[in-house]
């Protein structure tokens, strides 16, 4: 029972992963936008949905109390909104200087959430976050598989919009700017337009990632959107393929299980007080399986673009 | 050599008026005016750095004029985004074509499609039917347009298989698809060979004949003289003749900005 247990409550984490990359990948897989900034995006959700859900608390901004979905609703508003901006002043910007630039903006919100004190609670996180079916605590197998199925519904939901998302023709334009945006622009698609609308839909799943995490673990601080979250992330949707979908899922769940996997054996393998070293294997661990990834799967396990020009010399030219 | 009579009376679908374009202190394009009327063909020749390029991307407005005016369909232009031109009927290709190499061909040209409702966010979820319907009657559309370049059985393969004459006919099917008033074709003889390249000049020939208007910048003078009614020639971003291929064959300004100078009028072919 506790295997089951523990099984519920890994999908429930690699899954909401997947969301997180579902979003990046509507942003780098179909429309070519390096965002190097995906913890903030979650990390925006996370404290919306927080501050709208949790009670009244004296020493911070909120909590409102509202029901967990508007909290979500919020999430998912908030974070758009944000990568909107962050799209739209970042407009002018090629793959490598966007890169840098949403890594920034990552940055920000963590400090902001780490210092702000009446807004996050600083350094100390926002506690008592409502959980869904929290009267089912006291027997944590049903509270694991009741989260997990709401986990997986909001999955569910967002993979299946995206796939009619990416074969309508509003993919069909986001995928022509990856390709060549000079070309797209004269056959009448404005790609500013789709930039910041790709950047503001990838946003808005991360930040209703962040949310669902942050209710599903009923406490957040700063730390958990450090930019490890981004590698973590980029890592996910590598492996599983970019451009695909379904691979942003299934790496999502497949590095989920090697990172816990590996963090449970050096956990066994070495002394406590090694054990603060030892963590670093699970970057190594990760890192031998991107490798073996790239070199078997140059495109993923799902993916099917062919990506040469973009990292080569030919890189695209501003028109 | 297609009369010109009849199309000195056609309107003007696409004007330049006294345009200039200049990067710092260099003239790409130095006070240039013409007309492009309705039907014809008209072709844009001219030695290395003539500016026929910047021309072209100044009337495509991938290049805003430093001062002057476009012309389209009567309307001033020159201030607008380069991707309005094509909703307005104008319609190019390049250079180096730019096929969107991982998407397949008859994806290729369906996107061209102006207009459509599934190209905006949430009418893919509020109106999946219209949508649906939409595509399919793009999609046929595509098919017809592949079928005149004679790429059909290729349709759904990605377009980075092509070969450089091949892309080159994926990119005259795809601004089909806009219906465009009038296509600027930047080189379309460039790197084809002679086979295709009979093919390609088959085809536009076919569509100025439902009614196109063609502005084509070309170096092979072969293909000039056999497809355009007209011709304008540029030199050091002027226009500096006008007339039939043959007439500005024989034009003496012609030969010497070809040659610089060092041929007698007549030596030129």
């Amino acid at each position: 029972m506790d295997l089951i247990g523990y099984g519920a409550f890994f999908l429930t984490t690699a899954l909401i992963f997947a969301i997180i990359s579902l979003g990046l990948n509507l942003q780098w897989g179909l429309t070519g936008l390096f965002n190097v900034g995906v913890a903030g995006f979650v990390a925006i959700g996370a404290y919306t949905s927080a501050l709208m859900t949790t009670p009244d608390d004296p020493t911070r901004l909120g909590g409102f109390g509202l029901p967990i979905l508007i909290g979500w609703a919020g999430a998912m508003a908030v974070s758009g909104i944000a990568a909107a901006i962050t799209g739209f002043a970042t407009l002018r910007l090629r793959s490598d200087y966007l890169a840098i630039t949403t890594f920034g903006v990552s940055v920000v919100v963590q400090l902001v959430a780490l210092n702000a004190q009446k807004l996050t609670g600083g350094a100390f996180g926002v506690g008592f976050i409502p959980r869904p079916f929290a009267g089912l605590a006291e027997t944590p197998l049903l509270f694991n598989l009741s989260n997990l199925a709401i986990v997986a519904v909001v999955t569910l939901l967002a993979y299946l919009a995206l796939e009619h998302l990416s074969r309508s023709p509003w993919g069909r334009v986001l995928k022509a700017l990856r390709e060549d945006e000079r070309a797209a622009i004269s056959l009448g698609k404005s790609a500013r337009f789709y930039r910041v609308q790709a950047f503001a839909v990838g946003g808005a799943l991360m930040g209703l990632a962040g949310a669902v995490q942050a209710h599903f673990t009923g406490f957040i601080a700063p730390d958990n959107y450090a930019p490890m979250l981004t590698f973590q992330v980029w890592v996910m949707l590598i492996v599983g393929g970019s451009g695909s979908n379904l691979g942003a899922v299934v790496g999502s769940v497949l590095v989920w299980a090697i990172w816990a996997g590996s963090g449970a054996l050096t956990a066994t393998l070495f002394p406590p007080e090694q054990q603060a070293r030892a963590a670093s294997l699970q970057i190594v661990a990760i890192g031998v399986m991107l490798c073996v990834i790239l070199l078997f799967r140059p495109n993923g396990l799902f993916g099917n673009l062919t990506y040469r020009r973009r990292f080569g010399l030919k890189a695209r030219k501003p028109s | 050599m297609a009369s010109t009579d009849r199309l000195a009376q056609g309107s003007t679908v696409l004007g330049a008026r006294n345009v200039v374009r200049h990067f710092g202190g260099l003239y790409a394009v130095n006070d240039v005016s013409f007309d492009v009327r309705e039907g014809e063909i008209l072709g844009l020749i001219g030695p290395n750095g003539a500016g026929k390029t910047t021309m072209f991307d100044l009337l495509a407005g991938s290049v805003a004029p430093s001062s002057g005016e476009i012309l389209l369909n009567g309307v001033t232009v020159s201030g607008e985004p380069a991707h309005r031109r094509i909703g307005r009927g104008l319609g190019r290709t390049f250079q180096i074509p730019r096929p969107l190499a991982n998407l397949s061909l008859v994806e290729n040209v369906m996107l061209a499609e102006q207009g459509q409702a599934g190209e905006r966010l949430l009418t893919n979820f509020l109106q999946p039917f219209r949508v649906a319907a939409q595509e399919r009657a793009a999609e046929q559309k595509a098919m017809d347009l592949l079928d005149l370049v004679s790429l059909s059985r290729l349709a759904h393969e990605p377009a980075r298989v092509l070969s450089g004459g091949q892309r080159k006919l994926l990119e005259l099917a795809r601004v089909m698809m806009a219906d465009p008033a009038i296509i600027l074709l930047d080189e379309p003889a460039a790197g084809v060979n002679a086979t295709l390249l009979e093919v390609i000049i088959d085809r536009i020939r076919e569509i100025n004949q439902r009614g196109v208007t063609f502005l084509l910048i070309e170096h092979n003078i072969d293909m000039v003289s056999r497809l355009c009614h007209r011709v304008l020639v540029m030199a050091a971003g002027q226009l500096i003749c006008e007339g039939t291929a043959a007439e500005v064959a024989r034009d003496p300004r012609v030969i010497e900005a070809y040659l610089g100078g060092a041929a007698q009028p007549g030596e030129a072919a």
